[in-house]
């Protein structure tokens, strides 16, 4: 074996491709559990997004186009879900459920004639100047559009909900949906926007999956990467910049196995590929156990306005 | 202008009639989607719900499948539905289904080629106690720091197909298997084997314990403290908490029991129609489940009618792939679908729907 040939700086280039998926999902998901829905529906919104993205990046040969439209397709999935919790008042859990089931079903069936086709891919976007720096050129500043993108994108998120009037209104919903309503807000109308936010999401992560990451389709290709994400918003606390800490730290953990599994360490390849759950796991019990702190109140619970 | 009236109390009758509209919507709705497939849709629904029983040509061989493949749904599901209606969501039943069939087949094998009649019962104990060990893990973890047991319970998924992988080319491998990845077949071992009790009925172990699990669910549901302390902490967890209920042990029990029928109906799987351990024997039964225990209500009745029904589109699907050429994950959609409709039509059940302004 040999660790030297993992060299760290390509280590960090790449831990920020293979966390991007994670960290799309997670910050359209932080947004909806904001909003007080939780929403267990984002590995299926994922893999739908990854395989309408592939499906049509491959019949069009342009990328962009299959990215903004895994984007809509999700969101309109994610929109089923919102009609189910929020106007028919169903068992958000089950719902969510459903939705990773109708999902992997949807994709399966979608994907099966684009099976071992290659599809075209994203060219990396060099910054000007910037990337032609020693070691840091090709460290930070030589990925694809999305990865900025996503980073955009946490950045947008926190400075909406934090410096906001849309932002407050968001966390009022969420924190307590009884007194929003009562001051006059749209509980209903705020959620679903919400939803749809975090399905568009979910639906870029998945697509930069098929797309950039692997790039192929294969059945059930997203692997659990929606429940991570969910599992990273709770890690951050549902704060912006701790989901992209912990999207890069599990993006880290993710390459680093890949990479001692090439350098051939002495530990058999389905401990390593089991890693990132465990840890994962581990990190749950980390942060659970110092107290779910900044939940929000109305996480989960069903929103009538007669009851 | 349409509104909902809370129900006072869930109507008993819409938790009968729903899940019947929900099979007749998704019904429907998947001959569209068939037909958008280009089949036909009519044919493609009869081939799906009607052929397997009775039509003469298929029924003899798919009405035992129907046990077969009824038996760890219904398994799985009834402990399922004791956690779900306590409010604590074991969803990884899948990754406790390998474990139990890992360790019923490793207690096996650690016994060949002896032949001697406790070799069976030992495996099945081996196999509950492994579903219910992974189950632990989730339950202790919710019950000591609070950690979210979905999420918890779903990354063991993942865990278990890598220790099945391993297994399956280390540890269990077949010496004499020329190399090929998979245990022994267990089915070639006549101590082990979980075999078709009466001939060509589909009846094995498997299923006889599914059919005592429903009767002891049952009981345990109406009748016993336990039971009543389950339903309690679902529907009023205050209430609960001033009954003296004691939440970790209501965690601890349903996880513990989800987690054992979990591990019993893969030994059974193991040792019966899959013969052996494999890096793919295990078919999602333990995610299906989830659609059977929600499709049946919660309730023990309910789940051994949804086991069956379920068993049917599985067995139809196939059917279905084989005649029609309709793509094998159109009946995932399909099954997917029905859970969608039935949360959906729950509405009936808890809200009257009233046309007009509120009074």
């Amino acid at each position: 074996m040999d660790i030297s040939s993992i060299n760290p700086f390509l280590l960090i280039a790449s831990l920020m491709v293979s966390a991007t998926p994670i960290l799309l999902a997670a910050i359209g998901e932080a947004v909806v559990e904001k909003s007080g829905v939780l929403n267990l529906g984002v590995e299926g919104m994922m893999i739908t997004g990854a395989v309408v993205g592939f499906v049509i990046a491959v019949n069009t040969g342009s990328p962009a186009l299959g990215f903004l439209c895994a984007a809509l397709a999700s969101a309109v999935l994610s929109l089923s879900f919102g009609f189910l919790t929020q106007v028919l008042l169903t068992n958000q859990v089950a719902t969510g459920l459903g939705l990773t089931l109708v999902g992997l079903g949807l994709s399966a069936l979608i994907g099966k004639p684009y099976e071992g086709i290659k599809s075209p891919t994203l060219p990396s976007l060099d910054i000007p100047l910037l990337s032609d720096l020693p070691v840091f050129g090709i460290m930070l500043f030589s990925h694809d559009a999305i990865v900025y993108l996503s980073i955009l994108l946490v950045a947008a998120v926190w400075l909406v909900l934090t410096r906001t009037r849309i932002g407050l209104v968001l966390r009022a919903v969420g924190e307590n949906h009884d007194a929003a309503h009562a001051l006059g807000y749209k509980v209903i109308r705020v959620r679903l926007i919400a939803i749809m936010f975090g399905g568009a999401c979910s639906g870029l992560g998945g697509a930069y999956i098929s797309l950039v990451r692997v790039p192929q389709w294969t059945e059930g290709m997203t692997a659990g990467a929606g429940w991570i994400a969910l599992a990273i918003v709770v890690f951050a606390s549902w704060k912006p910049w701790r989901v992209l800490l912990g999207a890069y730290l599990f993006g880290g953990v993710t390459v680093l196995q890949l990479n001692l599994q090439a350098a051939g360490l002495a530990i058999p390849v389905e401990y390593l590929s089991m890693s990132p759950y465990l840890i994962t796991i581990a990190v749950l019990v980390f942060i659970s156990a110092r107290g779910n702190q900044g939940a929000p109140a109305s996480l989960g619970r069903p929103f009538h306005a007669s009851s | 202008m349409i509104r909902l009236e809370k129900r006072l109390e869930p109507s008993r009758m819409m938790t009968a009639v729903t899940p019947v509209i929900a099979v007749v919507l998704t019904m429907i709705v998947g001959g569209i989607m068939f037909a958008l497939l280009g089949k036909p849709p009519l044919e493609a629904i009869r081939i799906i719900f009607w052929d397997p029983l009775f039509d003469p040509n298929f029924a003899s061989y798919s009405r035992p499948q129907l046990l077969v493949k009824a038996g760890p749904l219904i398994l799985i599901a009834i402990g399922l539905s004791l956690g779900f209606r306590a409010g604590i969501w074991n969803i990884g039943a899948e990754g406790q289904y390998i474990m139990g069939a890992i360790c019923g087949a490793g207690m096996g094998l650690a016994f060949y080629p002896t032949e001697s009649w406790v070799i069976f019962p030992l495996m099945v104990l081996a196999g509950g106690f492994g579903g219910w060990l992974w189950a632990m893990i989730p339950a202790v973890l919710k019950t000591r720091f609070n950690t979210n047991e979905i999420l918890v319970s779903l990354m063991l998924v993942y865990v278990a197909e890598a220790i099945l992988a391993s297994v399956s080319q280390g540890l269990l491998k077949n010496p004499d298997g020329m190399g090929f990845p998979g245990s022994r077949n267990l089915q070639q071992y006549p101590s082990a084997a979980n075999t078709e009790l009466l001939a060509n009925s589909g009846m094995h172990w498997g299923v006889v314990s599914a059919f005592i699990v429903v009767i002891f669910a049952y009981i345990l549901l109406t009748r016993h403290i336990s039971g009543f302390h389950i339903r309690l902490t679902g529907e009023a967890p205050r209430a609960a908490r001033f009954a003296g209920v004691k939440p970790a042990r209501v965690i601890i029990l349903c996880l513990g029991i989800s987690g054992m029928l979990a591990g019993l109906a893969g030994l059974f799987e193991v040792s019966g129609p899959a013969g052996q351990i494999t890096i793919d024997f295990n078919t999602g039964y333990g995610f299906t489940a989830i659609i059977v225990a929600f499709l049946g209500r919660l309730h023990p009745v309910g789940i051994l009618l949804a086991g069956l029904l379920m068993a049917l589109t599985y067995i139809g699907g196939e059917l279905a792939q084989l005649m029609l050429g309709l793509p094998g994950a159109s009946i995932q959609l399909f099954q997917g679908m029905l859970l969608f409709f039935l949360l959906a039509t729950d509405v009936f059940t808890n809200f009257r729907i009233r046309l007009g302004e509120a009074t």
